[in-house]
């Protein structure tokens, strides 16, 4: 007896509350902006916060109330903006879609390394440790910090480097927060040329680390016809906008630091 | 014990925070700006009043009848998750700046447990209705009294020169200590 009255008090407490709490909901209903709920769905629903903005709720919010744009999310797709915008009755702004890149091509072979690590495989335990194993101060460690945070799974260690899948990159921003050596750097998807290296030092100093590092030579900045490359702190930069790719830096770079097909080199 | 002295004494003597260390996740979280820990100072106050109303009555008028006191806690639990859903709802209608400030807290409030201390406190002490009902308003006042005392040293503390390791939370919980022992003063007043 006394458990069917243990159970049936508790069981009416619940049910009053249940009932007495759906009509608080009722009296107390707060209207949805339905722009909010149809954004939401329209958003990829990643939850991956590369917008700034706490998920993708979050970021809803923020589109449908105007103070975030609405091709804020970074990982959606053109199509994703256009609907987004349907909703919010304005013109999508397309921008050029961004990939993230390790600017670093210091592979097992080619780069030297300070010391031998045996400790936990970790870029962040390694760094801790005189910043990393690699002699070069902005080489990519390898270890894989960027794999692990990788939603996406867009990125693979190749030959002691992180090597990021062009297609499957969202440009989240992830990897680039969790890269202890500030490697990875977002550029456009469709660009190939890149200067894969981040190392300030200059000429000898760069040799010594790296066979693939850039010196800082300028014989690429002397040589692009269109103004596009520039050497700034012993590194060269490309200014995405003005380079055409037509791969003659990469050509000429002495130590081979500028990425490029030159078999799919385009005539002009 | 008259009224007066129970009112003084659960709300300063026997601090709910600094003498009993109960409710200590609200009080850590929203004590960041004096607005925000005010108005969970506030609903905390509304929250722990009428819980310990209605468990008050519960336990006379349910529990005891049907004689499963020993489900006490699990009874309560239920009515304050819902009260605290309740007052969620409350909010997020009459006052939506408060609701987006306390974020989390507020559901926390469920969890906190110088709610349930509260509502079981007066139970286990035998307290009448009427003295009941003024423990669960002098609680959780001092629970409000520290909580904007607090909010207020920590905006001090924001602006103040604080040694590298000791910034963010180890300087905030070495100066709730310190205001721990100040109320540890209050102990020795004679009501």
């Amino acid at each position: 007896m006394y458990i069917v009255s243990a159970v049936g008090v508790l069981g009416g407490i619940g049910v009053v509350c249940g009932v007495l709490l759906a009509l608080a909901s009722k009296m107390f209903y707060v209207p949805v902006d339905q722009r909010v709920i149809d954004v939401r769905n329209a958003l990829p629903g990643a939850n991956c916060g590369g917008c700034g903005y706490p998920g993708c709720d979050g970021l809803a919010n923020a589109i449908a109330s105007g103070e975030a744009p609405v091709n804020a999310c970074p990982v959606s797709n053109e199509e994703g903006y256009k609907k987004i915008a349907e909703i919010m009755g304005v013109e999508a702004q397309i921008g050029e879609k961004q990939v993230a890149h390790v600017m670093c091509n210091g592979c097992e072979s080619l780069a030297t390394k300070k010391y031998e690590y045996f400790g936990v495989k970790d870029c962040k335990a390694a760094a801790a440790v005189a910043g990393g194993n690699k002699s070069c101060e902005r080489g990519c460690l390898g270890f894989g910090n960027c794999v692990d945070v990788c939603e996406f799974d867009a990125i693979e260690i190749v030959d002691g480097i992180a090597v990021i899948d062009k297609d499957k990159c969202t440009a989240c921003g992830k990897c680039v927060e969790e890269c202890p050596k500030g490697v990875i750097s977002f550029v456009p998807q469709k660009q190939d040329v890149i200067v894969n290296c981040e190392n300030r030092d200059f000429g000898k100093a760069v040799k010594e680390v790296c066979k693939v590092g850039c010196i800082g030579c300028k014989i690429c900045e002397k040589n692009c016809p269109h103004d596009a490359i520039h050497v700034n702190n012993n590194i060269a930069k490309i200014d995405y906008d003005k380079c055409t790719q037509c791969m003659i830096c990469t050509e000429k770079c002495p130590t081979k630091a500028i990425s490029g097909d030159l078999t799919k080199r385009n005539a002009s | 014990m008259n009224l007066f002295s129970l009112f003084i004494t659960a709300s300063v003597v026997n601090n709910i925070i600094f003498s009993q260390f109960l409710g200590i996740c609200p009080f850590l979280g929203v004590s960041k700006k004096i607005d925000t820990a005010a108005g969970m100072g506030l609903a905390v106050i509304f929250v722990i009043v009428l819980s310990s109303l209605i468990t008050y009555l519960v336990q006379i008028f349910i529990l005891k009848p049907f004689e499963i006191e020993y489900l006490q806690t699990i009874a309560f639990i239920l009515i304050i998750a819902a009260l605290v859903q309740f007052v969620e709802m409350f909010l997020k209608k009459s006052s939506p700046g408060l609701y987006k400030a306390l974020g989390i807290y507020l559901p926390l409030i469920t969890t906190n447990c110088a709610v349930l201390g509260v509502v079981l406190l007066n139970i286990q002490k035998d307290y009448t209705f009427i003295e009941s009902m003024v423990n669960a308003v002098a609680t959780p006042v001092g629970f409000l009294l520290a909580i904007v005392l607090f909010a207020g040293v920590r905006e001090k503390v924001d602006s103040a020169d604080v040694p590298e390791s000791l910034k963010g939370s180890p300087i905030a919980l070495v100066a709730a200590g310190l205001m721990s022992i100040a109320f540890l003063g209050f102990s020795g007043l004679s009501i």
